[in-house]
This record gives structure tokens, C-alpha cells and sequence, in this order.
């Protein structure tokens, strides 16, 4: 739907664009598998909030993707006291760019933020976090297709595996990891899908409410379209000079004569 | 009403239509807008219950934590301030906790869950101050030659004994409020929740 | 109480109150008889829709100034206090979400219908005489539209917002002599910071509305001053009844009334389809890279303005020729400028005997064609690297410039081409097509 109606608003604009240079791998769509969702909340507590913070995420808005408070602060409450508290960092900010050169960002709105030309945001996250590789170049030992000499190692390395960068520019997996490839992809696809809902977690209630909203709208048009051929049967069907004429007599009886009454 | 020839009645039909289908469209736009000024996920969080752990907490020890922004005592009272509240009921002015500044299970002699733990909002009911605790007795405390231990606002000067009543004669009109709480086990108190919650 | 006595009562209050302040006059001077002509069509329902996004922009702005914070300095998870606020309005506050995302749309919508409004003007020569100074207040309106949706794109305090804020600031610098200083002065520090954020601030949320707010009802009050154009160009006034009204105007209300409420409700439908389905407008509304916060120490590797400004921001890149010994920044402030405030001298510029483009020639339908197929190549120019090239090999520069001189020489050449021009004879009455 969405796709759709962009299309249609930037017809004249896409047509004109050119091809994109970058190829992203189109993320698995997961926004209402709440499953999925919880797995990449999982995912995301244990292995990206230990550099990196959420802090406009509270703890207990997890409760959109079906978690109780009670399992939030069993399974998922590492660096707060509250549920209500948001996703913080448990590791100072000068260490953290003491050891990665700069201080890693905070991750609450990257899925909005690394949208582009070239896909959307949960695409750039979902071949980011599958492509790095071995380079024994780079200060961390890992290097990456979409980010190239980015800043962070392969945390999730001990999943997937190492990659290496053939000749022919494509990665190939040289030692395997503790997941399969299938299921490293699909784990991924949940942290992606969980970083997509977390950069704004309203998403799936606004396009709820969005179509009552515009079937209410569709009512109110109805109504007011009518009233528009009511009222404008008086031009179309009455002589123009006849309309002026009683219009503008009543109107003046009127108000010559407040008392009257109607 | 009737139609004549001065109404026309499928005219005024559709007006009265459209007009209804605006204003819930109006009263329905309105909503998030004056919902947007009720406390927000962040004031809800920084107003959440507070969990106390008392196990330190010894007799005749008082502390304080901060609920919604506001200072909440914890008091640990011994046996001897206990029996002192006992002989005081004549000076207060709500001896019996009759207003509604407690919950339900506050309302006894002790205005408190257990006898011997107190737990009150530190805030004058007079004019929002907080009060200081004077647990010393007698003319030592400097208020009274008989004072019997409790807390003296330094405002206007309003007293409170150590279940939080006032005294009679003072500014201050009523009672400490207590807040909501409970007891997670013995030692720990979550207050701003009770059971009822 | 009888039907008789309640309006008895209600005529009554309202006679106290005209006895003390001109309601009923006023009503019958702005709606009930204020003689529209009778034959508006399509391109009419943009102006009180123009009016209705200002409702819209002035009420989620008081909302959203209750939550949001001016503020360039880091909060403790080191993210910017302002772009946290904007956060904290999308997931704290209750309903936030929407009322950010009314203002955000708001603004380009704003754009969108003011844009209409405009070209309706040109089609049907409404800046003619007597109307000048509905237009020249009308371009008021733009320029101060342009200040207020600048000063508030910083507001975010995004990667876009600042290095936009960073660009449109420093060509002030490009006058001669006193310009750095200016941008400095402008900036109240060297670079784009809390002291900028601060005071766009003030701008965006009282200097720029009370000035536009009195632009408004100084273009509302010329034009129910001199009345209303229309599609045919002809002027309503000329023929009158035995009362004096026009023989082709009807009654604003409630004709007019209950015809731009169904143009209100389609509007609506649209603005919700965006605010509730495509709140970013494909990055188009909210640019992607704004989800930074922003970061002087990098630049984001491709910067545009949003939509609306990409036109004149085409005009600004395309000047690459130093003139009288000036540098070329100061050329291209100067055509970006001039590209904007060219507008204003249209009334003087159209020589043609007819206003409306029904009765005018065919060189004014296609020089007025061709120019707006080059206001939106150049506005899609604008969003696109200098570089670009249409289907990845024409390159766009060349056509932008290209383009950039039929821009200006459209309104210079005006009072040849249009006193020149086959125009067809007006009629003495509107038409109903």
C-alpha cells in the first residue's frame, strides 16, 4: 500500500532516476510476527546494547511486540532498574570511543536513518550485518561490503562464521559459525525486523488508525458533496438574475425586520 | 418541526448531517491534541513505584526516598516511641485518622502495615514544606519540655507526631498523607503500588 | 421554552453585540454579501485550503512547542537535547507521533497548495490590475512562508538540518564587504550552534508567524476590497442588478461556504493518506539522513533541501561564471534571490489586453507551458547530486542552466511576448464551463 502510493506521488521523479550503484539485499518483511520481533528484541538486548544505547526506547514499550512487564524484566532488563526506564548503555561513553574511535552510535532511529536511494533502511541494516568480512588490514579484523573500513567488529561472528572477500568480490564463508547460513539470515531478519519497529514503534498503529480515519473522511465527503449539489442547484437550475434578486430580498427583510422571527 | 415553504427540509436534513459528521470529526481531532498535555511515558516513568529495600533500616532509624519527586520516610519506630503515641491522642487534632490522607490499611493506631514501620509523604500539609524530624524528647528537642519525639516544620512551625498527626492548633490542617505501599517479603516495600493495584 | 422566544433571545444577544461591535457587518461583508463570481472552478479550492494548512501548521506548532527543546548540547547518552525532544514528542508523549507528523506534512503541504494558489494566479492573471497588491502581499506570504519552513527545518537539529542551516547561512556571506560578518551575526557563533538553534527558534515560532499572520489578513482584506477574479479574467462589477450586485456573483456563503468544505474533506483525505501511510513522503517530507543527529564534524555525502526549495536552489548551483570581477558565490545568491522575487514584478510585466489564459494566444500557452516543465526539472535537479545525469547520461547541469536562463527570461521578456500575442476576444459575462 505504501509502496504503491509513493509510487504514484513520485511518478514523475522515479522516472527520472537513474540506476542505483549500491545492491542491498531486500530485508524479509517481519513488522507483525511477534515472534520474530521478540527473538530480535532478544537479539538486540544481548549482543547490540552492550555498545550501543536505544535511549529514546523504554523498556516497557516492549509491550507492542506482545512482551508482559514481568518477562521484559526477566529476559531483557540488563542496563536498568525500571521497565520504564529506556534502553541506556551500560558502558561509558569516553571508553567506548577510546576503543572504537568514536563513540557508537545510538541505535533507536538507524532503521529510519539508513534508508536511501538504493532501499530502505531494514535493507542497508540486513546486508550490513550479513557482509562483514576477514581483512586483516583493519585495526578490528573485520571489514564490510556496505560500510566499507567501518568502525565496529563482527560481534555476531561466533553465529555466522568468517567471510572472506574472493577475487571475484564475492564473500564466501571459510569457517562456519554455530548457526547455518539459513539460520544466521533469519536471525538477522529478526534483529532487523525488531530495529525497524524500534525506530518507530507507532508504525503499525498509525496505518490502523490511518484507514478508519480515511474511511470517516470518505463519510464526511459523502455528506458534504451532497450538500455542495444542494445548495448549488440554486446556479445551475434558477436564472442567475432571479437567484440575486430573492437571495438578496430575503436577506434584506431580514435584517430590516430583526424581531420577526423565522 | 415541520416543513413549509419557508424550510426546505431535505436541505436542512443534509446541513444537520454534515455539520454532525463534522463536529465528530472536530470533537475526534481535538482528542490527541488535548491528550498530548496528560503526563507523558517519561513522566510516568520518573512518577513509577519505588522499590525500598529496609533490611538495614534500624530501630529509631529514619530514612528517605525520593517518590514522584517528592521526599517519602521510612521510619523504623521503637517500642518506647510507639508507647509514647499512645498518651498523646488528647493533643491532636485528628488523633484518630478519620480524613482521608491514608489508604484503608493505614487507618489504625499505628497508620502504618506493620506497628512498627512507618512510611509517610514528607510534605507539610500546610503549605508544602517538609518537615524535620525531632526525635529527640523533651526540652532537649527544644520545642517542648514534654515533647514526646516527632517532626516540626520549619515553615509555620506546624508539629507532627510519629504516625505523622497533627497536632492541634497548628497551621497545618491535616494529617501526613501515606502513600500507597506494600511488602515484597519482609525487608523490601514497593511504594507508589499496593495490592489493590 | 417556545421555538419563538429562543430566537427572540439569540436576536437579541446578537443586537447587543452589534450595538457594540460590527458582527453582523462584518459577516455580510466577508460572506453572506461578499459577490464571488459564480463560475470558480478547480484551481480555486487552494486558497482557503491555504488558510485551513496555516490552521493546521499554527495548531500542532503550540502543541508540539510545549515538548520540544532548543537545545544543541549532548544529553548523557551523548545524543543531541534537541533531536532527543523530537524522540521523545514521537514515542513519550501521548499522540505526539501524530501531531509531529501533521506538522511535518503540514509544511510540505503548505508548499504544495501555496504553489497551486500561485499558478492559478498565473493562469488566470489575477496579479492584473486591480489586484497588485493582493499579489505583492501574496508574495509577502511566500517569502515569509520560505523564512518559517527554513528557520523550523533546523528545529530537528538532524544531519540535514544543520549542514542545510550551514549552507543558507554562509551565502550571506557572499555580499561583498560586510557578508562575513553578517553570517556570523546571523549564526551569533563561527559555526551553526546553540545559539542558532536558539534563535531560529524565536524566529520560527513567533517572529515569522506574526508576520505572516498579518500578511494574511492584509491579502484577505485587498481582496474583498476589490473582489474576487475568476477563470474568465472579466471583472463581475462591471455588470450589476437593480441592487447593485453583481449580475455573475452568488453569495460567498453560503455557496462558497459549502463548496470548499467538499474541497476541504478531499484535502484532508489526502494529508491523512501521507500523515498516516507515507509520513516521510519517500524521503521527499522527511529526509532520511535528518535521523542523524546532527554532527559538525561530518558532512552527510549528498545534501539537498527539501522539495520546495529545490527549484531556486537549482539557480543558486547553476552560476559558475564570475561577473564584474564578483566572485561566483554572489552571482548565484543573486539569481537564487532574483529567481524568488521575480514574482513580485509580474503585474507590470504582463502587457497583455486579456488576463485569463482561455482568451489568451498560443505563444503564451506554450512559453508558460515550457516554463513550468523547467520549474520542475529544475526543482527535481535541485534533490539531485550536480553530477546527475537523466538516465544515467545526460548530464543535468548544462540542461539546468539552460533552463535557469528560460527562467528569467520568461519575466523579462514578458511585456514583449504578451502585448504581442493573438489574444480572443473576452466576453462581457463569465462562462460556466
Amino acid at each position: 500500500m505504501k509502496k504503491f502510493l509513493t509510487a504514484i506521488l513520485f511518478a514523475p521523479v522515479l522516472a527520472f532516476a537513474a540506476g542505483a550503484t549500491l545492491h542491498l539485499d531486500s530485508a524479509p518483511d517481519k513488522a507483525t510476527d511477534m515472534a520474530a520481533l521478540q527473538n530480535g528484541a532478544k537479539i538486540f538486548v544481548n549482543y547490540c546494547l552492550n555498545c550501543h544505547s536505544a535511549s529514546y526506547m523504554r523498556y516497557n514499550r516492549l509491550k507492542d511486540i506482545g512482551l508482559s512487564d514481568a518477562q521484559i524484566k526477566d529476559n531483557l532488563l540488563f542496563t536498568a532498574d525500571k521497565v520504564g526506564e529506556p534502553m541506556k548503555l551500560a558502558m561509558q561513553r569516553a571508553e567506548a570511543k577510546a576503543w572504537f574511535g568514536a563513540a557508537p552510535p545510538d541505535l533507536s532511529v538507524i532503521a529510519r536513518a539508513r534508508a536511501s536511494e538504493h532501499g530502505s533502511g531494514a535493507d542497508w541494516l540486513y546486508t550490513y550485518l550479513r557482509t562483514f568480512y576477514r581483512d586483516e588490514n583493519r585495526p578490528t579484523g573485520w571489514n564490510n561490503v556496505v560500510f566499507e573500513n567501518v568502525g565496529m567488529p563482527h560481534v555476531l561472528w561466533e553465529l555466522q562464521g568468517e567471510q572472506v572477500m574472493g577475487a571475484d568480490h564475492k564473500l564466501q564463508l571459510v569457517k562456519p559459525g554455530k548457526m547455518k547460513p539459513q539460520e544466521f539470515d533469519a536471525a538477522i531478519g529478526d534483529l532487523v525486523a525488531y530495529l525497524k519497529y524500534m525506530g518507530e514503534p507507532v508504525a503499525e498503529f498509525r496505518k490502523k488508525l490511518g484507514v478508519i480515519v480515511l474511511i470517516f473522511l470518505a463519510v464526511l465527503f459523502v455528506f458534504a458533496y451532497a450538500l455542495k449539489r444542494e445548495y448549488w442547484k440554486d446556479i445551475h437550475k434558477l436564472l442567475f438574475l432571479y437567484v440575486n434578486a430573492y437571495y438578496g430580498a430575503s436577506r434584506n427583510e431580514r435584517a430590516t425586520r430583526p424581531q420577526s422571527g423565522a | 418541526m415541520s416543513c413549509d415553504e419557508t424550510v426546505d427540509c431535505g436541505r436542512r436534513r443534509l446541513l444537520v448531517a454534515t455539520a454532525a459528521a463534522g463536529g465528530v470529526a472536530g470533537v475526534a481531532a481535538a482528542v490527541p491534541f488535548v491528550a498530548s498535555m496528560l503526563p507523558s511515558e517519561r513522566a510516568k516513568a520518573a512518577g513509577a513505584p519505588v522499590e525500598v529495600d529496609i533490611s538495614k533500616l534500624a530501630p529509631g532509624q529514619m530514612m528517605t526516598v525520593e517518590w514522584r519527586g517528592k521526599p517519602v520516610w521510612i521510619i523504623n519506630r521503637t517500642k518506647e516511641m510507639l508507647d509514647s503515641m499512645a498518651k498523646i491522642s488528647d493533643q491532636l487534632a485528628d488523633p484518630k485518622s478519620e480524613k482521608n490522607m491514608q489508604p484503608e490499611y493505614a487507618k489504625n493506631a499505628t497508620r502504618s502495615i506493620k506497628p512498627e514501620i512507618l512510611v509517610a509523604v514528607g510534605i507539610c500539609t500546610h503549605l508544602g514544606c517538609s518537615p524535620t524530624d525531632k526525635f529527640k524528647t523533651g526540652a532537649e528537642s527544644g520545642i517542648d519540655p514534654n515533647w514526646p519525639g516527632g517532626f516540626l516544620c520549619p515553615c509555620h512551625g506546624s508539629t507532627f507526631d510519629l504516625a505523622g498527626r497533627v497536632y492541634k492548633s497548628k497551621p497545618a490542617p491535616d494529617n501526613l498523607e501515606i502513600p500507597p505501599h506494600m511488602y515484597l517479603g519482609d525487608a523490601k516495600i514497593v511504594i507508589g503500588e499496593d495490592k489493590k493495584a | 421554552m417556545s421555538k419563538v422566544n429562543v430566537n427572540a433571545l439569540l436576536q437579541g444577544t446578537l443586537n447587543w453585540v452589534d450595538e457594540r461591535f460590527p458582527l453582523t457587518s462584518n459577516w455580510k461583508a466577508h460572506l453572506s454579501e461578499y459577490y464571488a463570481p459564480k463560475n470558480f472552478n478547480f484551481w480555486y479550492f487552494f486558497g482557503s485550503l491555504a488558510m485551513l494548512v496555516l490552521v493546521i501548521q499554527i495548531v500542532t506548532g503550540i502543541f508540539l512547542t510545549m515538548h520540544v527543546k532548543p537545545d544543541a548540547a549532548l544529553n548523557a547518552s551523548g545524543v543531541p537535547v534537541a533531536f532527543a525532544s523530537v524522540e521523545y514528542i514521537m514515542r513519550d508523549v501521548s499522540w505526539g507521533w501524530l501531531i509531529r507528523y501533521m506538522h511535518s506534512t503540514g509544511a510540505s503541504a503548505f508548499f504544495l497548495v501555496v504553489y497551486l494558489h500561485m499558478f492559478r494566479g498565473l493562469l488566470y492573471g489575477s496579479y492584473r490590475k486591480p489586484r497588485e497588491l493582493i499579489w505583492l502581499f501574496g508574495i509577502g506570504i511566500f517569502l515569509c512562508l520560505m523564512g518559517e519552513a527554513f528557520f523550523g527545518y533546523l528545529l530537528p537539529w538532524g544531519q540535514m538540518s544543520f549542514w542545510g542551516a550551514q549552507v543558507i547561512v554562509n551565502l550571506f556571506s557572499a555580499i561583498p564587504v560586510s557578508g562575513p560578518d553578517l553570517s556570523i551575526w546571523l549564526r551569533g557563533d563561527n559555526v551553526v550552534g546553540d545559539a542558532t538553534l536558539n534563535r531560529f527558534f524565536a524566529f520560527h515560532v513567533i517572529a515569522m508567524p506574526l508576520v505572516l499572520l498579518g500578511l494574511v489578513g492584509a491579502h484577505i482584506i485587498a481582496l474583498h476590497e476589490v473582489g474576487s477574479n475568476n477563470p474568465d479574467g472579466v471583472e463581475i462589477k462591471k455588470k450589476k442588478d437593480a441592487n447593485g450586485i453583481p449580475l455573475d456573483g452568488i453569495p460567498f456563503h453560503p455557496y462558497y461556504t459549502v463548496k470548499d468544505i467538499v474541497g476541504v474533506v478531499v484535502f484532508l483525505m489526502v494529508f491523512s493518506i501521507v500523515v498516516f501511510f507515507m509520513p516521510e513522503g519517500g524521503g521527499y517530507f522527511l529526509e532520511y539522513n535528518n535521523f542523524f543527529p546532527a554532527d559538525p564534524l561530518q558532512t552527510p555525502p549528498h545534501i539537498a533541501p527539501v522539495w520546495y526549495f529545490t527549484p531556486y536552489y537549482s539557480l543558486l548551483r547553476v552560476v559558475t561564471y564570475p561577473l564584474f570581477g564578483i566572485y561566483v558565490k554572489f552571482w548565484g545568491v543573486v539569481a537564487m534571490g532574483a529567481g524568488t522575487l521575480i514574482f513580485a514584478f509580474l503585474p507590470w510585466l504582463d502587457r497583455s489586453p486579456v488576463k485569463s489564459i482561455r482568451y489568451r494566444g498560443p505563444m503564451t500557452k506554450w512559453l508558460l507551458s515550457i516554463w513550468i516543465v523547467g520549474f520542475f526539472i529544475l526543482g527535481f535537479l535541485g534533490t539531485k547530486d550536480p553530477a546527475y545525469k537523466f538516465f544515467g547520461f545526460i548530464p543535468g547541469a548544462p540542461i539546468a542552466q539552460l533552463l535557469s536562463v528560460y527562467y528569467f527570461l520568461f519575466f523579462l521578456t514578458m511585456p514583449i511576448w504578451s502585448s504581442l500575442d493573438r489574444c480572443k476576444p473576452e466576453p462581457d459575462r463569465v462562462t460556466m464551463k
